[in-house]
């Protein structure tokens, strides 16, 4: 049954058809009517930000902490440029969005209208797709088939550009079925063949692991269950990219930490070593392989992906799976099982007693101190105390994101929302609203840096004026420490600007906000204060300043392989000249 | 689509590593919708990921199903050329790619028109060229000829280049069309 209504009420009731509850999003003059028309309904509720960049990342906490689809609507010109940064975030992490831009009328498009500017084209690299709707008979096409875009295959974000004369016209809604597109069709199912064939050099390997990465996340919790199981079957060990923290649980068996630039030393070395690598739903992305050609040289490699553009991108791979994780994990535990395969048990034992001599140098140990915190030990603190709890994690971007990581431990798939292929400041904060939006009753804690935070300062507003009692757990050292340890270990120690001057007092900040502010300093009174923080029932600032010039480690510096890591015990010893490590070569990477 | 198994395995398409000498030319062919902004979507993935074009031909093949037929010449190692047609692919509105080089038995043609400006004798031998050729000519002047020339691009190059000296002016060309040989589509 079609019904006639204006565009602006088409946006609504696809949104309503669509099961979207929330949206993000900044009103202005070219997105009036839809404005309008959410005010004059009661199913989808707008939360207001203080700037679009929020919206997007409000939107994507919104998207990764559910599974669904993350909604943003803004206006035309500065709105829609404002949102790009999120857009581009969305697009390198596979989350999916829609977003919702107001367009100046179609008779105007192209004359440099009063906050015009081509939002199609400007977002045309930062999104799956997009569309300009210059018909009120496309919208409703246009609209569902943004949902389907956005969330099928590999995730990304889709933008839908509305002139806002096509807001105001009236043209027939229906909701139409959309099951396929007409060309965007990934491809969900895994070859059998090749799914046996991984299954036989699974069998034979002596030296396996698992490294996996966020589209586990993005299959859905069903593909972290089969990973777990394929794991328990085949006894092999398993690690993670950022992007996939929670898929396997922190506290399994065979767990072995992340890995990557500042991933463990047992997980790096087992990836260098092992001579069968199945990787899941990852992407070889250069902050995971370092020196390529001296990624795991002596490694048969397995590559499940659903976007075959991923495949031999960066690594060449023996092995390729084009097909959704999920259902690659549950051909392979099917055949696995089918085959009565059996791992070659001896070898396997052997490899778990080299991965222990790796686990034992104890990649992750710090220098403790009883006068200043560090900020591995704030982290592992906030840890202890939410444990138990319901809990969500975002991170800003830095040196704190990169502990956080580390130190705190994730059982749970979709609890733990970062920026990590962009690599966005200002991420943390508005993503933790949009999570503790879609999970109104959890504990949501940005962990933050002093410099990140203030990149989205203002969404402090946006969390007051819903009530979201989001935690912000600001590491501060005073510094954007992550670029002053480049400085550090690549230009001689001269840190240019890379130290904040006049930072806020974020607890009278807090109190400006109508938070709760807690400072604290001493790490005798550190507990004490988090449980401060976690047991207020609202919004709160929480300013622990750290041990300034405490450096990430372990790393693997750039231009080196895996077995060629950093660790801290080295950045302890006086006198080690940390600019030494990195080669002319190594300092033109990033 | 499946990446077949290969061995010996080259390096990747970014890896640092990569040897410049193994560079092949492709002709790829993808079919698109023929809608705003498509072509902006594939013309921007090249240059947005570094990737050369060194031929680029458009034009709407079915009018009524709005398909766009968008052939591109480029060069790169294998590894690259692989990743630029699963890139394509990636592209919504795009229905189709397909490397006629890989399949080898594809036919490539351009049309080119070339104003030659000249008297006597220059004007003879232009002309005789054009002969040779099979250029037609389709417009002339006293002083001038426009020859129409179809074929492959390496005929189209020869031909400029003998028309230099007997007074070229200027030659307009439309980039390279492919399609394979025998009773298959792509």
């Amino acid at each position: 049954m079609s019904k006639q209504m204006t565009g602006a009420e088409m946006i609504v009731e696809a949104l309503k058809d669509q099961g979207v509850d929330t949206v993000f999003g900044y009103p202005g003059g070219a997105v009036l009517p839809i404005y309008d028309a959410i005010f004059q309904q009661n199913h989808v509720r707008h939360i207001l930000v203080r700037q679009e960049g929020g919206a997007a990342h409000a939107a994507e906490g919104y998207a990764r902490s559910t599974g669904k689809v993350g909604v943003l609507l803004v206006t035309s010109g500065p709105g829609a440029t404002n949102a790009v940064t999120g857009l581009t975030d969305a697009l390198m992490d596979s989350i999916p969005l829609v977003c919702i831009t107001g367009q100046v009328p179609t008779h105007l498009i192209g004359s440099d209208a009063f906050q015009e500017c081509d939002t199609v084209g400007i977002t045309r690299h930062c999104t799956k797709h997009n569309y300009l709707v210059r018909n009120i008979e496309d919208l409703p096409r246009v609209l569902h088939e943004a949902f389907y875009v956005a969330a099928s295959g590999r995730p990304g974000p889709v933008v839908i550009d509305m002139p806002k004369d096509v807001q105001f016209a009236t043209g027939a809604y229906e909701k139409p079925e959309i099951a396929s597109h007409k060309t965007y069709k990934p491809r969900v199912k895994g070859d059998a063949g090749r799914v046996a064939e991984a299954v036989a050099m699974m069998a034979v390997a002596k030296k396996p692991i698992f490294y996996t990465g966020g589209g586990i996340i993005n299959s859905g919790p069903k593909a972290s269950e089969l990973i777990r199981e394929l794991v328990a079957l085949t006894g092999f060990p398993i690690t993670s990219t950022l992007m996939g923290l929670g898929a396997y649980p922190a506290s399994g068996a065979n767990w072995l930490g992340m890995l990557g630039m500042h991933g463990t030393y047992e997980a790096n070395h087992a990836m260098h070593d092992c001579d069968l690598m199945i990787c899941v739903g990852a992407r070889f992305d250069d902050r995971i392989t370092g020196r390529l050609d001296a990624f795991a040289p002596f490694s048969k490699k397995i590559h499940i992906d659903i976007d075959p553009s991923s495949i031999n991108k960066n690594v060449r791979v023996d092995l390729a799976i084009v097909g959704d994780c999920g259902n690659v994990l549950t051909d392979m535990i099917a055949q696995w099982k089918a085959a009565k395969a059996a791992v070659d048990k001896t070898a396997l034992a052997q490899w778990w007693k080299q991965i222990e001599t790796w686990r034992a140098r104890k990649s992750l140990a710090y220098r403790p101190s009883k006068t200043k915190i560090k900020p591995q030990h704030a982290i592992q603190r906030l840890y202890e105390a939410t444990r138990g709890k319901d809990c969500y994690i975002t991170t800003e971007v830095g040196q704190h994101q990169m502990w956080a990581a580390q130190y705190f431990h994730f059982d749970e798939p979709n609890r733990w929302m970062t920026s990590g292929g962009l690599g966005t400041m200002g991420y943390g904060l508005p993503a933790a609203i949009g999570a503790q939006m879609a999970h109104p009753d959890a504990l949501v804690i940005d962990i933050a840096g002093d410099a990140s935070i203030l990149m989205n300062i203002q969404e402090l507003s946006t969390a007051k004026q819903y009530r979201a009692p989001v935690k912000v757990f600001i590491l501060n050292n005073q510094y954007m420490g992550m670029v002053r340890q480049w400085q550090e270990l690549l230009h001689g120690g001269r840190y240019a600007e890379s130290y904040t001057d006049s930072l806020p007092d974020f607890v009278k900040l807090a109190e400006a906000y109508g938070a709760r502010g807690i400072r604290c300093s001493d790490p005798k009174d550190l507990d004490r204060a988090i449980k401060e923080m976690i047991d207020h029932p609202g919004l709160v600032i929480f300013d622990c300043v750290v041990e300034a010039e405490e450096n990430c480690f372990p790393m693997i510096p750039s231009g080196k392989a895996h077995n060629d890591m950093l660790l801290a015990e080295l950045g302890d010893d006086a006198g080690l000249d940390l600019g030494g490590v990195i080669d002319e070569k190594g300092k033109m990477l990033v | 689509m499946n990446a077949p198994v290969t061995a010996p395995l080259p390096p990747s398409p970014y890896s640092s590593a990569l040897g410049k000498s193994n560079s092949e030319r492709h002709t790829l062919s993808a079919l698109v919708d023929n809608e705003p902004g498509v072509l902006a979507r594939v013309v921007g993935l090249f240059s947005g990921r570094g990737y050369n074009i060194e031929s680029l031909t458009v034009a709407e093949v079915a009018h009524g199903e709005h398909l766009s037929r968008i052939t591109i010449v480029t060069s790169g190692p294998p590894e690259a050329i692989e990743q630029i047609t699963h890139q394509l692919e990636r592209i919504v509105p795009v229905h189709k790619v397909t490397d006629l080089t890989v399949q080898k038995r594809s036919i490539e043609r351009e049309l080119a028109m070339v104003k030659v400006r000249g008297k006597g004798d220059n004007r003879m031998e232009a002309l005789r060229l054009a002969e040779a050729f099979r250029a037609k000519t389709i417009d002339a002047t006293i002083e001038s000829f426009i020859f129409e020339l179809t074929g492959a691009p390496e005929k189209i190059d020869d031909f400029v280049e003998l028309m230099r000296p007997v007074g070229l002016v200027e030659f307009s060309r439309t980039g390279i069309a492919a399609i394979t040989r025998g009773a298959e589509g792509m």
